[in-house]
């Protein structure tokens, strides 16, 4: 485990960040490791740039240790912290050219004028802005804005580079552009990036681990794949992705496995999370392509319910089921070819979690 | 003009062309009864004769001009020489202007930036109180400071019973009195166009250049002082063309050894000592001085924005 601390870029000992009585970050353990792409994802308000300012240094911590490559920089400026930040609305100098803009920052670590002038060519070159280093930044574009904003930060070589929403105020094409762009700039320059979004699809495609928030806290660190596929509680499984969350009853305890019964009285397979109770209550999230339809057989205790919606999605369908309670179910299915199976408004069907789909949630 | 929001804002003004016209009326009326016809006036009368006792007599003449610039003896039959008398009222009205100009933009710049930044709902308060003093006539406040700077005055008496210095400070007659006057007569029309400039400044641009290892100073000196500039020369020009041409301060606080412009100009219409052709050519110096200057603020901030 010690070993692994060596390629650390930040790490967050328990920190706490207050604005009077309200708490914006509430106890914060994070490890972001070199080189990483790592994400802050979380709804409005959550913190996310609470966070980031925390790291640049903009706020002071009312509690906790920042580490940057396993030295303290709590009591650093920001001037002082090899750290650069991509303002969400860009914070451009609009007295300054695009050129002098990148510059700015080479300029204040003293590097030569010959370097800086160099170093600012190669960067607006990297980020496609070549011919505009002599515009002011309001005779550019939003996208364009943005890259030189991106340049900027890149252009003293930080050890961490944060963004905050970098691509918030970019309409949807050049959203999806400049995130390949974004995704290929960190695994050129090697760069630990640290990205902020409230966009779920964004944070799934580029990152190599999501830290998900909310009201301030932590709720789950992992890689894509485990925050989508493993959420460990209801507020990320509800957050990321759609699901469907039913309310259940421990009634079995296995070594790596437990059951759960459903208020309808089916029971349900699942990996246990820690240390389940039998009898205990429980949520189980299962995603719309997790659950297996079939036509409405008379075994008693099987999910089931009648289609209210059919809602065609090109690659796959999209069904609404009202099941007994009341409740509704929302059911994908992939449209093949060979599949000629369909389903129509009405039809009484049946539900089967697909084999590892169910995941259990600890509230 | 140009682009779709454009189109809306001309239809909607548009349906004001017929009184268009009207609209500016009042302003062209005010503006050439009062502002044309009383510079046409001193332009036309500085060409005049000078008549004894105040006054002009119809008669072409380049004599007040001549006197601005060449003495030629008490009889004028000696051969011209360089005149220094005016020339030197006008160095030492642009050198007190320039000072009053920089006290009032060293204390004005800390005082609007104060402002800007304090919570929204308080900076009304803070404003309504920068423009307190006129509500007070300038030539009862100038008055007031007189007194209050003289040599057995309230400032001279404080000073002394609180022992920093032993003997009255002469202040008043002084050319520090005069830029002292100077910069209390005008300090609010740095502090108004400065603060307006300082509160459109996103403070994020502060943060950048932190975030990019530059220090307080550098911030102030490479990214705040720039980009406020134009609230800072805006200020600097409503301070500096007032200052030049003010008479009041000069005359109550500098006394007869600090003359300025503004003092040599009212004397030569003031009752039947004055030489009215000579004030009016003091004017009209005074006045393309004042509009060389702005012509080439405007120009060079037009070729800005332009290029
Ligand atoms: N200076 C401040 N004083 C008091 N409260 C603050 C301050 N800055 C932020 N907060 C509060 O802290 C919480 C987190 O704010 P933050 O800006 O970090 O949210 P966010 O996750 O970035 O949201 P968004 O996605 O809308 O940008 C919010 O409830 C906000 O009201
Ligand atoms: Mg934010």
């Amino acid at each position: 485990m010690e070993s692994s601390k060596e390629n650390l870029a930040v790490e967050l000992q328990g920190v706490f960040k207050k604005y009077g009585d309200f708490v914006a970050l509430k106890k914060i353990d994070l490890e972001i490791k070199d080189n990483e792409f790592f994400t802050l994802l979380g709804p409005s308000g959550c913190g996310k740039t609470t966070l980031l300012r925390v790291i640049a240094g903009f706020e002071e911590i009312s509690e906790g240790t920042i580490l940057l490559k396993g030295e303290r920089i709590g009591d650093l400026p920001p001037n002082k912290r090899p750290i650069n930040t991509v303002f969400q609305h860009y914070a451009l100098f609009p007295h300054m050219t695009v050129e002098a803009n990148v510059a700015f920052g080479m300029k204040m670590l003293g590097m030569s004028k010959a370097e800086v002038a160099d170093r600012s060519r190669k960067m607006l070159e990297m980020v496609k802005l070549g011919d505009f280093a002599g515009r002011r930044p309001n005779q550019l574009s939003g996208g364009q804005q943005q890259r030189v904003a991106l340049a900027r930060a890149m252009a003293p070589g930080p050890q961490v580079l944060l963004l905050d929403e970098p691509l918030s105020a970019l309409d949807l094409k050049l959203r999806h552009a400049m995130r390949v762009e974004l995704k290929q700039l960190q695994m050129e320059t090697g760069i630990t990036f640290v990205f902020v979004t409230h966009d779920q699809e964004e944070a799934l495609t580029m990152s190599d681990r999501i830290g998900v928030m909310d009201h301030g806290i932590l709720q789950q660190v992992g890689t894509p794949h485990e925050i989508y596929e493993k959420p460990v509680n209801r507020f990320v499984a509800d957050f990321i992705g759609e699901t469907n969350i039913f309310d259940a009853t421990i009634s079995h305890v296995g070594d790596a496995n437990c059951v759960c019964v459903l208020r309808n009285g089916s029971s349900v397979g699942c990996e246990a999370g820690s240390n389940p109770q039998v009898g205990a209550k429980c949520h189980l999230s299962i995603r719309p392509e997790g659950l297996e339809m079939s036509r409405a057989n008379d075994e008693p205790r099987s999910l089931g319910g009648r289609v209210e919606q059919v809602v065609y999605l090109g690659t796959d369908t999209q069904y609404l089921i009202r099941i007994p309670s009341g409740e509704l179910v929302t059911v994908r299915c992939q449209n093949t070819i060979a599949d000629g199976v369909n389903y129509s408004t009405g039809d009484e069907v049946a539900l089967k979690p697909r084999d590892g789909a169910a995941r259990l949630l600890v509230d | 003009m140009a682009g779709i929001g454009g189109k809306s804002g001309e239809s909607a003004s548009s349906a004001f062309a017929p009184i268009r016209a009207w609209l500016i009326a009042p302003t062209w009326l005010m503006i050439g009864f009062f502002l044309v016809v009383p510079v046409g006036t001193m332009l036309v009368y500085s060409f005049l004769t000078k008549e004894f006792r105040g006054g002009v007599i119809w008669e072409f003449s380049l004599a007040a001009y001549d006197r601005f610039i060449f003495d030629r003896g008490l009889f004028g039959d000696e051969p011209p020489k360089l005149e220094l008398t005016y020339i030197t009222i006008f160095a030492r009205s642009i050198v007190q202007a320039a000072i009053a100009t920089a006290l009032c933009l060293i204390i004005g710049f800390p005082t609007a930036f104060y402002i800007a930044t304090r919570p929204v709902s308080t900076r009304a308060i803070w404003l309504f109180l920068v423009t307190v003093p006129y509500w007070v006539n300038l030539l009862v406040r100038t008055v007031s400071m007189k007194f209050l700077v003289r040599e057995s005055g309230p400032l001279n008496t404080f000073l002394q019973w609180t022992g920093v210095i032993s003997e009255p400070l002469q202040i008043i007659n002084t050319d520090f009195a005069v830029q002292l006057g100077l910069f209390y007569s005008y300090l609010p029309f740095m502090v108004l166009p400065i603060y307006a400039s300082v509160e459109r400044y996103d403070f994020a641009l502060s943060e950048a250049a932190a975030d990019l290892y530059a220090g307080k100073w550098t911030i102030l000196r490479k990214v705040l002082l720039p980009t406020v500039k134009p609230g800072i020369i805006a200020g600097c020009i409503l301070v500096f063309v007032p200052s030049l041409g003010a008479f009041l301060a000069p005359d109550l606080l500098g006394g007869a050894k600090n003359f300025m412009i503004g003092s040599l100009i009212e004397e030569q219409f003031k009752g039947n000592a004055g030489n009215w052709p000579f004030g009016a050519a003091a004017s009209m110096i005074l006045l393309s001085m004042v509009l060389i200057v702005l012509l080439f603020y405007a120009r060079r901030q037009s070729v800005r924005a332009g290029a």
